[in-house]
């Protein structure tokens, strides 16, 4: 029902727009759900031509990599009871690649196994399957993944852009297309998932999932998507203060806020209550397994930061010894502080003015503040800010642009390690070549360029040749002995730098947002 | 963008096209390794190691050369660059079964970079033709998902040689016919089987470009015959020089190949042998003392003995004879009234005709007749009608090419993509709001249009959505239900039924053009009493 209102909608603005200075007529002549669907075979033709790539681990044993991990959790779900997932024993041996994920993805794998012992059942057999890697079986994990991204993360990216382009005032049919590609086509999330082996795409389809809802006003279906997808991956926690403020922040402008809060959040409690059910069962041996599962799940043993991961820790550990001065049940503490204070503002705006428009600001800089400065944070956790940012790609093509390239570029070095080069570039290629589609938005590009005074644009045009060397270096040169990370701190460095800048900016923008929200309504009442 | 593009912001869009496609092809670089890797490997190596008279009698490897010389030197002008890449490609000896990364990346990318010469060919067609027509040709050719299958998944120089024909194809519709005639001389010297189109090109070229006047005529039919003969020499004249003609010759006719390929392209031969397999059960059934033939369905047809039980057998002069015949009343139109806009058309029927009817063809011949019918396709409602399900049945025929699971979805995806491409571009071409203001702008010029507007948008008849799902049952049946009912009996059925399945359609588009009669600017009403 939300697709036809945006065809009519869009429909009459094609038709003010010339027939014949549209590139796209072809593409866009039939309803939005068409264009849709031509656009996500093309997605999903990408997604299958990176598959074919190797994954993370690839013949490198004796831990291999993430694609044997899930191996092993489809291994681990399929052939003991739920109770035992995330416990220590003989059978199942947690220092090899035990299950950290929450329920949800536990659930996923039990699935996927089944499916995978159907056709495969040698690649799922308890013990001897371990580094298992044929033709046949990265075949069918590769089409595991695959469908998950077309169950989950497509429709929910066809409800968000139908949702958010008929509260949109200013979208052309064209545009509504492009905005289409940019998500379906996120470079970031198709390497990680399709080449290096994760499924994101659930957690974030998800996401996307419940911020479709917020946007239209349902708010009882956003919590239960969005706690589903905590419970897939623990990482979506970044997105939780968003939520819950914008969540708050509506229901405290209500006639009844105690009653809305509490519907919400008994709402929460029934999802969680579900999905960790098997953990619930007897009272006496809930704390025990509880405390398991959630140790399981917050693994504060491997530090506050982990190889080259462009945040804050990492970035000023070059200055500071964070790791040999404190404690690490200090670091926690002021990770956390540092965290919630810097994703205070966005919060409070939330809470005192929330608007769809600052909600999803509000997704972007609580994730970004997450990624930089939460406690072991890992380079794939940018896929979590590029989310947000890529939803508000029609708002903000400059800086989305922007944060795709550094998403991509601090992810470099360890797709470099996954012998996924080839895929990166070529992806790389399609997203400058998509974002730069030929006849797009000629109306809009001449006023956002107006935005950007000369010295910035000569910034960043100097930053993206530093960058691009910064890639032939990497792949060509081999480090001075003593430093043999060099590159990647340097890398790591480069993205710091501008993450921070573009944590400040959205942020700003944020705030700035509602001030003209708050005086367009002062001048209506004039 | 505005109607009257300036020719740079033109081009443009077709490099942005290119761009994408090249991004999925370099995508698709670890995909399936074919032996045409090695084919043309051993090519590269040959022409570069060995000395030119030694090229068409060398037998290292059973790949030997059976392309006409100027493949021959293309591979040569490669090998100089992959010499600089790695040495051992081509090395005649030591890089046999060579299969390092350089290899692949090296011979993936020539591929892709040769693709330019299509575009380019796509370019010079388009240039001059009406925005919203030349978009859509862009779109069926340079994202044809049969190229995508032959040239960047299988292996081969497929886009580069059929740039050629639409080059020469552009040059005959500008009435440069000379031009036109060189070039697709040149083509003959790269590929024979293009030569099909000859007879065509030949009575076109007679009648329009020699008749004007005898003593004129007859020059140009002189400067015609130099052209061509310059060609010729140049691409045969060495090998006359060292001696070598008659091997090369033998290299390039194979008739002992048999009449079909292991898996039977879909055209006329089939029904032929199916009509046979059943006329001798029937026979036998009968009381009848038939012998059962030693070919089998899935070893080909080789060999001397006749593999018909029943049938007269079918030698090489008979299929040379039927494809003439086929071709006769196309050549019977461009004799009596040659003009330029019909070219394209008929050279895609001589290639239909070539396919239905030649000896030993190849599922891959389809390509010759899909891309130049693409730009017949944007021309009416009819044409687009005929070449979204022709298309559809070419594209569905190469399946096979493509056995292992890895590239299962790719190929299905490729093929519904083109679908959803087509249908999505027909629809918006031919939907009744854009076509009346086309009308009205242009009033006059758009006959063909207008005709189309009369019956409607771009809807297929009843019988051709049947014929299409049909395509989904045959594929469902061969993929998954034959092994669930059958096991490992008659193993055959699956790639059998996809020949006479896509067969029929592909002789239901012989008889389309045989009976659709045109006129350059306008149609005659088809007479085709099917709703497809």
């Amino acid at each position: 029902m939300g697709k036809k209102k945006a065809e009519k909608m869009t429909y009459d603005k094609v038709e003010v727009v010339d027939n014949g200075d549209d590139v796209w007529w072809w593409l866009i002549c039939r309803s939005i759900g068409a264009s849709f669907l031509c656009i996500s075979v093309f997605a999903l033709l990408v997604r299958v031509a990176v598959s074919l790539h190797p994954y993370s681990g690839a013949g490198n044993p004796p831990k291999f990599g993430d694609y044997e991990a899930q191996r092993h959790w489809m291994e681990i779900t399929l052939n003991l009871p739920a109770k035992e997932w995330y416990r220590n024993s003989t059978i199942n041996d947690l220092s090899y690649w035990g299950l950290d994920y929450p329920p949800l993805t536990a659930y996923q794998s039990y699935v996927h196994g089944l499916f995978l012992r159907s056709f495969d059942p040698d690649s799922v057999s308890l013990f001897t399957s371990r580094g298992h890697e044929t033709y046949l079986g990265k075949l069918l994990m590769r089409w595991t993944v695959l469908s998950s991204d077309a169950l989950v993360f497509f429709p929910a990216v066809f409800g968000f852009v139908s949702v958010y382009h008929t509260s949109r005032t200013s979208s052309r049919k064209a545009d509504i297309v492009w905005h289409i590609a940019m998500l379906l086509l996120s470079p970031c999330l198709i390497l990680i998932d399709h080449g290096h082996f994760q499924y994101n795409c659930i957690s974030l389809g998800l996401t996307v999932g419940a911020v479709a809802a917020i946007l239209s006003q349902k708010e009882l279906v956003a919590s239960v998507l969005f706690t589903l997808a905590l419970n897939h991956k623990q990482m979506s926690a970044y997105f939780a203060p968003a939520f819950l403020c914008h969540l708050l922040g509506k229901c405290l402008r209500r006639k009844n806020p105690l009653l809305e809060v509490s519907k919400l959040g008994l709402v929460v409690i029934g999802t969680f209550a579900v999905i960790w059910w098997p953990y619930l069962h007897s009272t006496d041996a809930i704390f025990g397994c509880l405390v398991q599962v959630l140790s399981r799940l917050a693994p504060f043993e491997r530090g506050i930061y982990e190889d080259y991961v462009a945040n804050f820790w990492c970035t000023t550990s070059i200055l500071i010894k964070w790791k040999q001065l404190f404690t690490t049940q200090t670091l926690k503490i002021i990770s956390l502080t540092a965290t919630v204070l810097s994703c205070l503002p966005s919060m409070v705006q939330q809470l005192l003015a929330p608007s769809s428009k600052g909600f999803l600001y509000g997704l972007l800089n609580s994730s970004l503040s997450f990624y930089l400065f939460s406690f072991q944070v890992h380079e794939k956790s940018i896929l979590l800010p590029l989310l947000p940012a890529t939803l508000l790609a029609l708002e903000e093509p400059h800086p989305f642009k922007w944060l795709t390239h550094l998403a991509l570029f601090s992810m470099f070095p360890l797709l470099c390690r996954d012998k996924l080069v080839l895929p990166y570039v070529a992806l790389y290629a399609l997203f400058t070549l998509l974002y730069h589609a030929p006849g797009r938005c000629s109306g809009r590009s001449k006023t956002s360029k107006t935005d950007y005074s000369s010295v910035a644009s000569i910034m960043i045009g100097l930053l993206y040749v530093c960058s691009f060397i910064l890639h032939i270096v990497y792949l060509t040169m081999r480090p001075p002995e003593k430093l043999p990370f060099l590159f990647e701190a340097v890398i790591m460095l480069l993205c710091f730098s501008q993450f921070m800048l573009f944590a400040c900016y959205t942020n700003a923008k944020q705030w700035w947002l509602s001030k003209r929200l708050t005086t367009d309504k002062e001048k209506k009442h004039i | 963008m505005e109607d009257q593009n300036p020719p740079n912001s033109t081009s443009k869009l077709l490099l942005w096209f290119f761009s994408i496609s090249a991004c999925v092809k370099l995508l698709l670089i670890p995909s399936y390794h074919s032996t045409d890797f090695e084919v043309h490997r051993h090519w590269l190596a040959l022409t570069r190691s060995l000395p030119l008279s030694k090229w068409y009698s060398d037998e290292t490897s059973p790949w030997t050369l059976d392309y006409p010389p100027f493949f021959a030197y293309f591979e040569r002008s490669l090998s100089l660059i992959a010499h600089l890449v790695d040495p051992r490609i081509v090395d005649v000896y030591n890089g046999l079964e060579y299969k390092a990364n350089s290899v692949i990346y090296y011979q993936r990318i020539s591929v892709i970079l040769s693709d330019l010469c299509l575009v380019y060919g796509v370019y010079r067609l388009t240039k001059n033709l009406e925005v919203k027509r030349r978009d859509l040709m862009w779109v069926l050719v340079v994202w044809s998902p049969g190229l995508m299958i032959v040239d960047h998944i299988h292996f081969q120089y497929n886009g580069f040689l059929l740039g050629w024909l639409l080059l020469s194809i552009s040059c005959l519709q500008e009435g440069k016919d000379l031009m036109g005639g060189f070039l697709f001389a040149v083509l003959l010297c790269f590929k024979h089987l293009f030569a099909v189109a000859a007879p065509v090109y030949l009575v076109y070229l007679f009648r329009h470009y020699c008749s004007r006047g005898f003593v004129r005529g007859f020059g140009r039919l002189l400067l015609m015959g130099a052209v061509v003969v310059a060609v010729f020499t140049a691409a045969y004249g060495p090998f006359i020089y060292h001696g070598q003609i008659q091997q090369v010759i033998r290299r390039m006719f194979p008739f002992g190949r048999g009449l079909c390929h292991a898996y039977w392209a879909p055209n006329f031969w089939v029904f032929y042998i199916i009509l046979d397999k059943v006329l001798s059960v029937i026979l036998r059934r009968l009381g009848f003392g038939i012998q059962i033939p030693a070919a089998s369905f899935t070893g080909g047809l080789v060999g001397y003995s006749s593999p018909f039980a029943v049938l007269p057998r079918v030698t090489p002069a008979t299929t040379f004879i039927m494809v003439l015949l086929a071709l006769s009343p196309c050549l019977i139109k461009a004799w009596r009234n040659p003009q330029p806009g019909l070219i394209a058309r008929w050279i895609a029927y001589a290639y239909v005709c070539g396919f239905l009817f030649g000896w030993h063809v190849h599922e891959k011949a389809a390509l010759h007749f899909v891309i130049p019918l693409a730009i017949v396709a944007v021309q009416s409602l009819e044409d687009a009608k005929h070449y979204f399900m022709l298309s559809i049945v070419s594209c569905y025929s190469l399946f096979p090419l493509l056995y292992e699971a890895q590239e299962y979805p790719i190929k299905v995806m490729l093929l519904i993509l083109h679908s959803i491409l087509m249908w999505l571009g027909f629809s918006a071409q031919f939907n009744k709001k854009s076509v009346t203001k086309a009308a009205n702008k242009k009033k006059g010029t758009q006959l063909e249009v207008k005709g189309s507007c009369e019956r409607g948008g771009f809807m297929m008849g009843w019988v051709g959505k049947s014929y299409l799902f049909g395509l989904l049952i045959v594929e469902i049946w061969g993929q998954f239900l034959h092994s669930y009912f059958l096991g490992d009996k008659l193993p055959f059925v699956p790639l059998m039924s996809i020949s006479i399945y896509c067969a029929l359609g592909i002789m239901y588009s012989w008889i389309w053009h045989l009976k659709i009669d045109r006129v350059e600017g306008e149609v005659t009403p088809a007479f085709l009493k099917f709703p497809m």
